[in-house]
Formats: structure tokens, sequence, C-alpha cells
């Protein structure tokens, strides 16, 4: 374990070679946009468009009806042709809006109007950021103006800007804090102006110098503002590992980072906010990182949010035919999917294209009780155990043994000999232990 | 020799008198009714009663909070001794019910959507975009249910799917509990005629994703007797209070619906079958 940073992770292949040098491409609007309903952590927003409505860029399709809930906006200008259920990125099948755009990509009312942001007050930023359908945009999708309304007793005062980018193959944050450095930092200012925090760490893995370089040179002399380079380690971009590595504070189990007063933010939320402030732009695009063996060239594209994963490959130039995996999100903690159908979301940070000699085709066995994940967990969880408890169904065992903890980061499974889908096993143990919470109320 | 003897012979009185003193002293009164019950009880401790086991069950059923009828493994026959040991009258409740999934979309049938290559059940596999089979409403093949039967009554076939056997199923619901996709219902043991499908898609999508799915056409509804098959939500689906005719297959243009001792070997445990 390196001096400096948490305890347990892993070294994967990090592979970020392959696009960490393309400058990000606006991709143009495709043919048909497919827009999720369901885009956040939390409860979905109810649509409010129908069939045959004609939709302005930035008019709201889904509102957000609970407070843990964020509205979605229409990406560009057009007709609403159809609402049907697609693939969703996530692993499940769900309701979208399929928006054919009419060319003319028309603001709605009251959009892209930019405004003094000097004169803001913390109410007005933070409206300003709910309105705009901010999620975490890192890949949880947490609702933005959630964390930023902890209650009183919970004083914030540290904003950590997470640019770790630990996930292999993934370039998004990347070339995001090399080529908009200014923005992020402006982004970062008005979260920071929300709950008052004084001191601001922009925190970069060290495989990223020209970005360390890019947000030094930006912060400089901006009060409270200061660049931390981490150690390259996964999963350093993970919320409670950075929180340790940059303030040694341990976020408490089940316990969320305003309990140790601290926020984070990822570098791409800051970047929206950002833009949803000063200019009034929803949430409507996003950086993908497109990469891997599979495809022809890999790119840092800005594509709208709904557009489809067929669009995106088409713009990178195809798939090679033995292409056998596509991963939406890295490869660490992304889902693996099986249509080409789905489509970019707030939370896609990238899709990886694998050929088939990258993947390994394995049987798992059973448990030789090596202790290799709990050394690697991260959250210093017994990974074998929990794998037991699950396999024999005793769920009981399994939430008293913290399941609830996991963060889903698969470093267990990367170095476990016997190939056990250890996540896979958590990810039903969590789901099992939330349903019987649900029914014993 | 002899004062040994005498001194243990001695000392055996006194423990043994001391330990008559504390049965007494100590006696835990158990009533003779609930170890009878629990003789007469199946003693699976498979929990489909609500409780803990069967020992549990006998207690409550003794001390008269649970009916004579409360354990619904061992059915009318268990229900029959325990009333006689609670010297009660057991008029018989309803009809024997068994377990039966409701898909009949094998490997060779069904469409698959992608390759599934992650932890073998059920359960695990519907929370990545519900299981590999391209119908959402259909019978994953990875043994859930299986694995999960007190009674080892559930078979998984070759061709991927779960079958209940009416003979061993008791009744306990575990099963239909444990299926992810909420496919295996509860059904009288004496009906033959069902309709194997869950499928709530559209026909011309069940028609895409499998070749022995409900695709609405409704000409069951017709045949079978006023109210005995209805549809629902692009399902037709079988009220069991009604008895149907095994004419109604034979109707049935995709081989969804099922007569339990007729067609094809792998049929005749598909459907579930009389006693």
């Amino acid at each position: 374990m390196a001096r400096g940073t948490f305890a347990g992770g892993v070294h994967p292949a990090y592979n970020k070679e392959l696009a960490n040098r393309k400058a990000i491409e606006e991709m143009p609007v495709p043919q048909r946009l497919v827009v999720y309903f369901a885009q956040n952590l939390g409860a979905p927003p109810e649509p409010v468009i129908k069939k045959g409505d004609t939709v302005r860029k930035g008019q709201v399709i889904a509102e957000a009806k609970a407070f843990v809930s964020a509205p979605v906006h229409s990406p560009t200008s057009g007709t609403v042709k159809s609402i049907d259920v697609f693939p969703h990125p996530v692993g499940t099948d769900l309701p979208a809006a399929v928006i054919e755009p009419d060319g003319e990509d028309a603001w709605a009312e009251g959009c892209d109007v930019e405004r003094n942001t000097d004169s803001l007050g913390p109410d007005e930023i933070k409206k300003l950021v709910q309105g705009g359908g901010l999620v975490g945009m890192g890949g949880a999708t947490f609702p933005t103006h959630v964390k930023l309304s902890p209650p009183e007793n919970k004083k914030i005062n540290v904003l950590i800007v997470n640019g770790a980018e630990c996930e292999p193959f993934l370039t998004a944050d990347h070339r995001l804090m090399v080529e908009r450095a200014d923005e992020i930092i402006e982004g970062a200012a008005l979260f920071a102006r929300v709950l008052g925090v004084e001191r601001i760490v922009v925190s970069i893995e060290k495989n990223k110098p020209d970005a360390i370089e890019a947000m030094r040179s930006r912060a400089s002399g901006r009060k409270g503002f200061s660049v931390a380079a981490v150690d390259v380690l996964y999963p350093q971009g993970a919320e409670k590992q950075l929180i340790y590595s940059i303030t040694r504070r341990k976020v408490p189990a089940g316990g969320l980072p305003m309990d140790v007063g601290v926020l984070v933010q990822n570098v791409g939320t800051c970047f929206a906010a950002f833009e949803a402030v000063r200019f009034g732009r929803p949430l409507i695009r996003r950086i993908v990182t497109v990469t891997g063996g599979g495809i022809a060239e890999p790119k840092n594209i800005l594509a709208r949010i709904g557009t489809s994963f067929e669009d995106i490959v088409e713009f990178c130039g195809g798939i090679s035919g033995d292409t056998g995996k596509v991963i939406s999100g890295g490869p660490m903690m992304g889902v693996a999917q099986y249509s080409l159908g789905a489509a970019v979301t707030k939370g896609t940070s990238g899709l990886v294209f694998l050929r088939r000699g990258e993947i390994p085709q394995f049987v798992s066995d059973p448990c030789i009780r090596c202790g290799k994940c709990v050394t690697a967990c991260p959250m210093g969880l017994n990974p074998s155990a929990l794998s037991i408890f699950t396999e024999r169904m005793a769920f009981d065992e399994a939430e008293e043994f913290n399941v609830l903890d996991c963060i889903e980061c698969g470093c267990c499974a990367y170095v476990c000999p016997s190939r056990r889908p250890l996540v896979h096993h958590f990810r039903r143990a969590k789901a099992e232990v939330r349903k019987k919470a649900k029914r014993t109320g | 020799m002899l004062t040994a003897v005498i001194a243990l012979a001695g000392l055996a009185l006194l423990a043994s008198f001391g330990l008559a003193m504390a049965a007494r002293a100590f006696a835990v009164k158990v009533d003779p009714k609930v170890e009878e019950i629990e003789e007469a009880l199946p003693g699976a401790n498979c929990g489909a009663c609500g409780l803990p086991g069967c020992s549990e069950l006998a207690r409550r059923i003794a001390e008269g909070k649970a009916g004579v009828d409360a354990c619904p493994v061992g059915g009318e026959a268990v229900a029959h001794m325990v009333a006689r040991i609670m010297g009660q009258e057991y008029e018989g409740g309803g009809a024997r019910m068994v377990a039966l999934v409701l898909c009949d979309g094998g490997d060779q049938v069904a469409r698959k959507r992608f390759f599934y290559n992650g932890v073998y059940d059920c359960v695990s596999a519907a929370l990545l975009f519900g299981g590999d089979k391209a119908c959402l409403y259909g019978c994953l093949g990875l043994g859930t249910c299986a694995g999960i039967c007190p009674f080892g009554a559930i078979d998984m076939l070759p061709s991927g799917l779960a079958r209940v056997d009416p003979e061993k199923c008791t009744g306990c619901t575990k099963c239909v509990s444990a299926c992810p996709k909420g496919i295996i219902k509860m059904v009288p043991a004496e009906r033959t005629v069902h309709i194997l499908c869950s499928s709530h898609d559209k026909g011309g999508k069940v028609r895409k994703y499998c070749q022995v799915g409900c695709i609405g056409c409704q000409r069951c509804v017709k045949e079978a007797p006023e109210g005995a098959i209805e549809m629902e939500d692009n399902l037709a689906v079988m009220r069991y209070e009604f008895e149907v005719p095994a004419t109604v297959a034979e109707v049935c243009p995709m081989n969804t619906i099922h007569v339990s001792g007729a067609g094809a070997s792998d049929r005749k445990t598909a459907a579930g079958g009389g006693e």
C-alpha cells in the first residue's frame, strides 16, 4: 500500500493511451434520439410529453416529482415520434422518448441566456442546478442538488473536485480537464459558494500530468483552490476512497461524505454546473470516451444525451468484426451491453469495445480462501465470506458482514484466482437485503 | 471390598433421590399433544406455514393459535390426523394445490438475446437486463426454484425449463416466491388443461421471441366454457374454478395449451396432472 492513499485497491492495465490525446470532438445531432426518462439514482421523473408533441432544445420532457430526482430535458428541437421501451445501459429495459430532430436545434425560451453569476446567492445557484437536471456524471447519477442540501447540523468544509478517473480506458474527464479547465473551476466555485466551503481540492491521478498542469495553472491564484496529484491506484476515484486520500477522514459504514464534512463532485458535473448556472443550458450533452481495440477510431466525443450507441459506432468509423463485448462505462464497473440500440444517458462516461482476444473466457471455481480479495477490498470487507453467504442464500449473515457497504468496484473479482463472479453475488445480496428491509418496513 | 460396594450404593441412592427431586421441581410441562402433533407433521421444517419449523407449528396448533390444517404441505391427510389428536372434526378444505411453471419456451423454441456467463442463478441473471431470454416473461432455466424446493419436486429439463412434478409437490409455495419472473402459480392438482405462457407482450412480439407463446388470438376463449379463460393484457389466463375440456388445446395455433398425459414425452410432465 502506497503511503498517502487508501488501503486495498488494484492496478489494472490502464489502456488510456488509446484516447488520452484525442481532443474532444462534438458529434453532430443524429437522425434519432432515444431519451430515457429515468436517468438518475432515486425516483425517476415523470414524463410530461406525449407522442406527436413538438419539443424545443432544453425543454423539460420529464419532471422531477420527488426530491431525490432530476428532470430530463430535450437534447434538441424536434418531434416526439414515439414512447417505447429500450435497453438502458445500466442493465434494465426502461421507457424512453424517441425524438426526431428538426435540424434547427433551437433552444426553448429562457435557455441559453448568459447571466452574471457574481450576484447569485446560494439558493439561486441550487435552484438552477436542480432545474438543469444535474446528476453526478462520474457514473452514479446521484442528483446534484441533493448533495448540495445537507441537513443544518452537517457543515461541509471541503469540496473535492474529482478528476481521478481511475477506470481503465476512460479519458473523458481527463480531456475535459485539459480543454475546459476554466469552466470546471468556475463550476466548482459555484458549488463552494452554495455551501460556504473555503477549501477546494482538485484531485487527479498522477498518470495525467497534462491535466494536472492545466488545472494547476488555472487554479493558481484563486482563493481556496489547490490541486492534489494522487497515487495511481484503482478505485482512487471512488468517493470514500478519495476522501480518505485527501483528508484522512473515514466515512462511517452506511454514511455519506457529508457526515465527515466533505462534498465530492466529478469534474464533468462541475462543468455542467457552469453551463447550467452561467448560460442556462440544462444537462443535455456529455463527454463519452469511445475506445477499445474493437473500434476503428477511438475518440472523446461530446454527444447529446439520447445518442444511440449505433450512431456513435458509425461516427467513430465502425467496429471490427471480432468485437466480442461492448461495455457502457469502464471495464471495472461498467455493464456489458447486448444491443447497440441503447443510448447515451447522463451517466454514460464511456463505451469500451473489446475484441474477442481481449476477453478472458473462464469458468469460476469454488473459493479457496486465499484471502486476496480481502486484501484488495478498498472498503475493508470480506468478499470471500460474503460470496459464500450469498451462494447459500444466507442474506442475513451477508447483511451482518456489511454487504451494503460494497461499492461494486470489482477489485475482489479482479484478483480472484478462482475467477469467482464476486460483484455479481454482492449485487444480488444487496438486492435481497434491500427487499427484506422494504418488506419488514 | 464390602465397604466400597456399600459406599457406592449409598452414593447412587443419594444421587438418584436428588435427581428425582430435581425432575419434579424443575419439570417443564409439555402438552403431550404437541409431541403427538409434531409426530404427525411432515417434519421437513420447510417454513411454508410461516413459522420457523414443525415443532413451533405443533405448539401453536396445540395452543389453538393455528388451525389443524395450518400445514400447507401435509394436506388433508395430515389435517385429519392433527384434528384427531386435537379431538376436533375436520371437514376437509378445498382442492389440493400444486405449483406449475407457466412457460414452455425452452432453448429450442425461445430466442435468447445474449450469452449469459454470470452467476448460475435466476435471481442474479434477472439483475442484468432481466435475463438472457428475449421474452421478459420466460423461464430463465437456471434452477433457483429447483434448488429451493424442500421436496425435490422440481426438475430442470434439458431444454432449460423448470418443471414441477405434481406428485411430489406439496404446495408449500416456496418456489412461487423464489422465481424472479413470478411465473410459477398454484393450480388445483385435479386440473389437466393448462396455458403454459406468462407473456403480456403483444402477439407480434411474442412470435418474434418464442414459437410457443400466447399471441392473444382468443380462440381458446371462444372454445372454452364462458368465463373459463379470460384475456388479461394480451394473455389468455385460465380460471381454474371451471373445468375446461381438452379440446381447447387443439384450437391453440401456437401449441401453448397443454393437456397432461398427452403429447410429446417432454410435455407429459409439462402440465400438472391429476392424482
